[in-house]
């Protein structure tokens, strides 16, 4: 006998665990499947950012309408996820990048949006004391804000269980089948029917997609973090460069974490990664020019998550184009924590009603139909 | 010394560890012609057991053993063959591509091995008992690295305690040097003998029964042996007095240091990291790596041999050396001349008798390997055995949970002195077996690096200036 | 902590924590320090508890100091020189040493 639910969701990452959360906030029974644990992979283990800066246009009102999430993230999943917000900070490393900076702040004016703000020398130095001396200034978004990530996505799986929703970890999706007007998921632990189905499979999203018949240029990358031993606080809000890679962010307990997207090489089949040294030096390289008190701090562990990018850096979200109830809500790479809470909420909303008020246009996976 | 800046881009074979399984691997290797380089992160070679083999200031025989001094040829072979041999070398990454990421002296370099030996040995058990984290109290191997490496002795009143074959040792060393010890607290489970009983005969034929036994006569004449049930620490700011039960009754003991032992396990950092699988040795009651017969691993290229492989002991780790050298010359270089494999197979084979004995009657009682309260597990991040099981009890399954919700394990020492604790506290509280509770996913690098290190690392200015999106 | 079996060997003089400190040429910085008599080489980024060297074979980083301004360096795996200068660390270490 299959197992009966409203919407099986794929995937335990922070996606598939807040859109279970908000479906079964909304009364229906989710079942989620999860091939490992919840936030095995890039949820649990990216470097937290939860970032409204420097986003691509097409998303800025789900990021947006994620914040307010965030903001009162301990009210809905009651742990305070360890988000705390101090800011993120794009930091110009010349005159420039800067004006770049000041046109697009400019340009996001003109559209409604006033979370970026340009700053000047002296207040870069005031949010970020130990930035080296050649960076003339940035862009600051003030409300945004870093949180545990592992910690995070337990949350949420935990009050979606505590809400109604069921999550299988540890359970491999084999197949999926239309069966008289339901889909039935085939799983390593039994048949699942539901009317609808989410695809949040994360690096693992294209397989099932493959399963409808729907391809997808997905491309699996593993970007690579290293932190350091604790250090007593020296720098609040997140900081990133555009121009080199590098994010850079003091966690609470003291430990720093340097990330920006410099790759490791990625075996999804084996969950496993190998990292790339000659590249971390270059991230090591940026860090000595940019944070010279960090010039003798000593690097703990470094790692790569496994995720899943979209050849427009964009995430696919939004209804199937070839099959009726099913959703697609992946190809988060480097930018998903953020959004997680709230396009679970669209998510939900999307499923539940068959449309929503934030606007997904442009994320939606026919994009890819013609390539 | 040998800077990083002069090593070769690649080598045949990177050999890391330079005890008797490095060593012997390295000098085999060297004569048949592989170039080959020896990494040692100690400021001498000759690994734990031969610690200070060409340096120690202790130079009457009779304090370290003639055991001890049998590294002396090892070495000198090692130095003679023509191997590169690099200490104050830390080997900090290896990847399945054989990538050996090293420092020297504060610089970085990555080498390209054909073939690697792994040879980092094995690391002291866990002792996770209330207070042993104090100032004062420390492992019985780092009393004996003082000894042989350093020529120090434990000051005021000592008390050593555990069970295990390098306990007994150290004692007779101490003593020979002149050291008073004022008892030794045995936790040796009797019902251990009964267990040990059938791999009597095996053990009667090794070469530890008669050195056993004599090692065992010379420390009981000179100290009172107590056998304990329940231990503990205490003092303000550094150990002051010790704590303990022994037949039903409670003891408190003043005292300046303890030295604790309960066995030797593998010490799986950087096999693991590089990608070794592993398996839990249920007798041994630790991890180890999946090898096959010439200690190649899971991973093509990469070898472990020594205690690293298993716990066998110094003299067996050397004939493990040479058969993982055997395999990576016979592999690099066909028609090379090596020893007869078979022959190394056989001394090997007569070393490791006897171990069931050892490993049976020595297997370290529940009570100090699965803490309870109050007693820290993680020493880096201080995190206790009753925060581990509350976090049991609330579902978190394994140790990679545990890290992300404790950092225990997340400190420097990456897991060295808490893994096998954690993963046995899970599973008791589980009701599961270690095995299957899984141990802590390790990732390099597997010692940390100063930030400044690792911009050392040659950069071409194509990578620096690189910009993928 | 610990006493010298023979003190004819040659000798260096190490500083620590502007302490001068008798050393054996060979001694590594952990073991110039336990022989030294001093019993802690450093406090923990948590609690503030002091440790001393647990393992000195590499393993524990519990010998954890600050030599010659580099921060967090494993005293078991140094050799001393004459003229070096160890700092015993408190907590978490100051940034930029």
């Amino acid at each position: 006998m299959a197992r009966i639910a409203d919407v099986v969701v794929i995937g335990g990452g922070l996606h598939g665990c807040s859109t279970a959360l908000h479906l079964a906030l909304r009364g229906l029974k989710p079942i989620l499947v999860e091939k490992d644990y919840a936030g095995r992979h890039a949820s649990g283990v990216n470097a937290g950012g939860v970032r409204q800066l420097a986003r691509d246009i097409a998303e800025i009102p789900l990021s947006v309408s994620s914040m307010a999430i965030w903001e009162h993230v301990e009210e809905l999943v009651g742990d305070d996820c360890g988000f705390a917000s101090h800011g993120t900070v794009l930091v110009a490393e010349s005159e420039a990048e800067l004006a770049d900076f000041q046109a697009r702040v400019d340009d996001l004016r003109l559209r409604g949006f006033v979370h970026e703000e340009l700053i000047d020398r002296t207040e870069l130095r005031r949010l970020v004391p130990a930035v080296s001396d050649h960076c003339p200034g940035g862009v600051v978004s003030r409300r945004d804000g870093a949180a545990d990530p592992f910690r995070t996505t337990q949350a949420f799986r935990k009050r979606a269980i505590e809400k109604g929703a069921e999550v299988m970890e540890g359970v491999v999706v084999t197949g999926l089948s239309r069966v008289g007007g339901q889909w039935r998921v085939e799983t390593s632990g039994g048949p699942i029917e539901a009317p609808k189905v989410v695809n949040a499979a994360g690096a693992w999203a294209d397989r099932i997609a493959s399963m409808l018949g729907e391809p997808v240029p997905l491309e699996v990358i593993a970007p690579m973090l290293m932190v350091t031993s604790r250090l007593p606080a020296f720098i609040e809000p997140v900081v990133i460069l555009r121009g080199r890679k590098l994010s850079f962010k003091q966690v609470s307990n003291g430990t720093v974490v340097i990330g920006g997207g410099h790759r490791a090489q990625p075996f999804r089949d084996q969950n496993r990664t190998v990292l790339d040294w000659q590249k971390l030096a270059v991230s090591a390289a940026t860090v000595w020019e940019l944070f010279p008190v960090m010039r003798e701090a000593t690097i703990m562990r470094a790692w790569a998550g496994i995720e899943a990018r979209m050849p427009d850096d964009l995430p696919v979200i939004g209804p199937s184009s070839t099959s009726e109830g099913i959703y697609h809500q992946f190809g988060f790479s480097a930018h998903g924590f953020q959004l997680g809470p709230g396009t679970g909420a669209m998510m939900a909303e999307l499923v539940a009603t068959g449309a929503t008020n934030v606007p997904i246009d442009g994320l939606g996976i026919e994009r890819f139909a013609a390539s | 010394m040998t800077e990083a800046s002069n090593f070769a881009s690649s080598y045949d074979l990177v050999v890391i560890g330079g005890g008797p399984a490095g060593l012997a691997a390295a000098a085999l290797a060297s004569r048949a012609g592989a170039s080959t380089v020896l990494f040692d992160e100690n400021p001498d070679i000759g690994g734990q057991i031969y610690r200070g083999i060409t340096s120690t200031p202790i130079k009457s025989h009779a304090v370290l053993g003639e055991d001890y001094w049998a590294g002396a040829a090892l070495a000198a072979e090692a130095k003679a063959s023509g191997a590169l041999i690099v200490t104050g070398a830390t080997v900090w990454s290896l990847d399945p591509s054989r990538l050996v990421g090293v420092s020297v002296a504060g610089k970085a370099r990555m080498i390209q091995a054909q073939r690697v030996i792994i040879a980092t040995g094995s690391l002291e058990r866990p002792f996770p008992l209330p207070g042993w984290t104090l100032p004062g109290v420390m492992t019985a191997g780092a009393a004996q690295t003082a000894l042989k490496a350093h020529g120090l002795v434990p000051d005021g009143r000592v008390l050593l305690a555990g069970c295990g074959p390098l306990l007994w040792l150290l004692a007779a060393q101490l003593l020979r040097a002149g050291t008073k010890i004022e008892a030794i607290l045995d936790t040796t489970p009797r019902s251990n003998w009964l267990r040990a009983l059938p791999h009597l005969p095996d053990f009667l034929l090794s070469s530890y029964w008669s050195k056993g036994l004599a090692l065992l006569r010379e420390v009981k004449a000179k100290v009172p042996v107590i056998p304990i049930q329940r231990l503990s620490a205490h003092g303000e700011g550094k150990l002051q007095h010790v704590e303990y039960r022994s037949s039903g009754k409670d003891y408190r003991r003043r005292v300046d240091m303890l030295l604790l032992h309960q066995g030797v396990v593998p010490n799986v950092n950087l096999a693991s990291a590089a990608g070794v699988a592993h398996r839990w040795n249920e007798r041994q009651l630790c991890l180890e790596p999946v090898l096959d017969v010439d200690f190649g691993s899971s991973v093509p290229g990469i070898a472990v041999a020594g205690d690293g492989a298993g716990i066998a002991g110094g003299a067996a780790a050397a004939e493990r050396g040479r058969i993982a050298a055997i395999a990576a010359v016979h592999a690099l270089r066909p028609s090379a001349s090596v020893p007869d494999p078979q022959s190394v197979r056989q001394r090997l084979q007569r070393e490791e008798l006897g171990r069931g004995f050892l490993d049976t009657l020595y297997r370290p009682a529940d009570a100090f390997r699965l803490p309870e309260g109050e007693t820290i597990v993680c020493r880096c991040e201080e995190v206790t055995a009753k925060q581990i099981h509350d976090m049991t009890a609330m579902g978190c399954e394994g140790p990679n949970q545990m890290k992300a919700f404790l950092r225990c394990g997340m400190g420097p020492c990456q897991g060295r002195l808490c893994g096998l604790t954690v993963t046995e506290l899970i599973a008791a509280g589980r009701h599961a077996r270690p095995a299957d509770v899984g141990y802590y996913r390790l990732r390099p690098p597997v010692k940390p690096i100063t930030l400044a290190e690792l911009a050392s690392l040659p950069i071409s200015e194509a990578e620096r200036k690189a910009v993928e999106r | 902590m610990f006493k010298r079996l023979d003190e004819a060997a040659s000798i260096v003089a190490i500083e620590v924590d502007g302490k001068t400190v008798r050393a054996r040429s060979g001694d590594t910085v952990a073991a110039a320090m336990l022989a030294g008599g001093i019993d802690h080489c450093r406090t923990t980024p948590v609690s503030g508890a002091p440790r001393a060297p647990y393992c000195l074979m590499g393993v524990c980083f519990e010998c954890l100091v600050t030599i010659d301004g580099v921060g967090s360096r494993q005293g078991c795996l140094v050799p001393v020189r004459d003229g070096m200068r160890v700092e015993t660390q408190q907590g978490k270490r100051e940034v930029g040493r």
